[in-house]
């Protein structure tokens, strides 16, 4: 019970995990959340390997998934945010090759963030930084205590750190922002807690612009000024802050210009970083891995001959499942038919479907082929990137007959 | 969580004694640190028209089985193991600075909080502050749980 393993339960992949087996099962996990213990405990309805629902062999359903993306011609590969960055390389190796549209969960998630994070337009920090520097923590449309569940007690605000040693109460401020009086909120205090209506996002970061140039804030919605004023003076005294910014935040701003102003400014007249709170465990790592190759995060299309890359919103995977452009489709790790509305998903089941997962879902249930893959952080190894830029190492911890999501791939590219 | 006059309210209120208390009320303080059981008393249990208030009490008092010596008690239903009172407990923070202090897993044994299969677990619930000789009415553990999972009778 020495040796530590990594969670792959969300994307701060905890690794301060000790496991203990029996039969080659998982059988008690330490100090992991409800979430990561899901995980880790693995899938309970195991994908099988099949052929038209018949079951088959890991090699017959290669060779079918790769007859199928050959005589696509205008193939999709989705999906990402669970598989290891090996896997995620070799994605974007076999979208090169068969001039495949290439995306991630990120198109309908965090990706507009993250990639001004990787291009530099804003700044950031790393989960540590948070632990041991940051005196003011604001969740904006964010609440990690269901999303995250050990972002607060590991990261973010109770824990001491180096410049933080005597904890919460006295030297770290958490606020939350939220359409809803969520469970962060409770725990952050109804004094720090600022409630806005649905869509008032973008307004209440310009007020608190006003604010912070110490200017009357004004907003639509009629949100108290003297609270505004009183969250711009805690913000303006902050020796190290940061905005963990979620969901709700990314979905109600039509672009993301107010979050832009609204770091310039606090970067005036603070230090202020931006965490962008990541749901799947390697999400970040596609979205880096892509942009080191392509330039781009998300949304590209290959072509076939001369392996370059063109981006657009109508690669993304909801414009290409909607206007019917692609012909087959290759799932990896991730359960579209469940997280996208059906009238945009009901197309996956119209056409050529390959699922690689390792536990049934949604999705699987109407592939044409599925090939079962190892769970990623209990059943293979690997890395992964975790929701601040930093790569972790993840280790195998069972046995399994499964293929690693990465060989599959490879073998899937080895028979086209 | 069940306050004294709640119970009270639900009791026959006849100060009849046949508990072995002087009066209802002294039974429902009782009652609320689990001193005694809603069986303790006679007329609640035989008597027809007590029995509304009967199945009230045995739901409002059953739910915290499993509590320890010091009154300590996790619902194990509502816990979601993100460890907020592992971190935010300051025993647990003096016995185990650089493990369960700093938000890591702890790595010490003298820890009150500790979470296994993602549900938090008492134990050496007698190092808590809350009781003791210099007790205090700490409420580190309460109040930084997102989902009220922790409560003491």
């Amino acid at each position: 019970m020495s040796e530590y393993y990594v969670c792959t339960g969300c994307a701060l992949l905890c690794d301060d995990i000790e496991v203990e087996t029996e039969n080659s099962k998982v059988k008690t996990v330490h100090a992991a959340c409800r979430k990561g213990v899901a995980r880790m405990k693995g899938c309970s309805d195991h994908l099988e390997c099949t052929i038209d629902g018949e079951k088959t062999d890991v090699d017959s359903a290669i060779a079918k998934a790769a007859e199928i993306l050959r005589n696509a011609d205008k193939p999709l590969i989705f999906g990402h945010g669970n598989s290891s960055s090996q896997a995620q390389k070799m994605s974007i190796g076999l979208a090169k090759k068969i001039g495949a549209y290439l995306d991630d969960t990120s198109s309908f998630c965090q990706g507009p963030v993250i990639e001004a994070i990787l291009q530099d337009k804003l700044k950031t920090c790393t989960l540590d930084d948070i632990r041991h520097k940051a005196d003011v923590i604001m969740f904006w449309g964010a609440d990690p205590s269901n999303s995250h569940p050990r972002h607060l007690s590991r990261y973010s605000y109770f824990p001491r750190g180096k410049e933080r040693q005597r904890g919460w109460e006295e030297d770290r401020t958490a606020i939350c922002v939220d359409v809803r009086k969520s469970e962060t909120a409770v725990i952050c205090g109804d004094n720090r807690f600022y409630q806005i209506p649905v869509g008032g996002d973008a307004e209440f970061m310009d007020a608190l612009v006003s604010a912070l140039s110490s200017k009357v804030p004004k907003t639509s919605f009629g949100f108290d000024a003297k609270r505004i004023l009183e969250l711009a003076n805690v913000l303006k005294k902050a020796k190290f802050g940061v905005i963990c910014v979620g969901l709700g935040l990314i979905y109600s701003l039509e672009d993301l210009n107010p979050l832009f102003r609204l770091m310039d400014k606090l970067n005036e007249v603070s230090d202020f970083n931006l965490m962008p709170m990541v749901g799947q465990y390697n999400m970040r790592g596609f979205n880096q891995n892509l942009y080191e190759e392509t330039g781009y995060i998300n949304r590209v299309k290959f072509n076939s001959e001369t392996g370059v890359a063109e981006h657009g919103p109508e690669f993304s995977v909801v414009e290409a499942l909607r206007n019917k452009t692609v012909d087959a489709a290759l799932i990896i790790g991730s359960d579209p038919l469940s997280s996208l509305p059906l009238s945009v998903s009901r197309y996956l089941a119209e056409i050529p479907l390959i699922t690689i997962d390792p536990c049934r879902n949604l999705t699987s249930s109407k592939a044409k082929v599925t090939i079962p893959c190892a769970l990623g952080g209990v059943e293979s190894g690997g890395t992964a990137v975790r929701m601040d830029g930093v790569e972790v190492e993840l280790k195998k911890i069972l046995e399994t007959e499964n293929l690693p999501d990465a060989e599959i791939l490879r073998k899937i590219m080895e028979a086209i | 969580m069940a306050n004294v006059m709640e119970i009270y309210q639900l009791l026959p209120k006849t100060n009849c004694k046949e508990c072995g208390k002087s009066t209802c009320m002294a039974f429902a303080v009782d009652l609320l640190a689990r001193k005694v059981s809603v069986d303790d008393c006679p007329p609640l249990v035989n008597d027809a028209k007590y029995k509304a208030g009967y199945e009230k009490l045995s739901e409002m008092i059953a739910p915290v089985s499993g509590v320890t010596d010091t009154g300590l008690i996790v619902h194990e239903d509502k816990c979601i193991g993100c460890g907020n009172c592992v971190v935010a407990c300051p025993v647990n923070v003096a016995n185990d600075p650089l493990g369960a202090g700093s938000g890591k897993a702890p790595t010490s044994e003298k820890v009150i909080f500790k979470v296994e299969d993602g549900v938090v677990k008492a134990r050496n619930v007698k190092e808590c502050r809350r009781f003791g000789e210099n007790r205090i009415l700490c409420v580190a553990c309460i109040d930084t749980c997102p989902t009220k999972a922790i409560e003491f009778v």
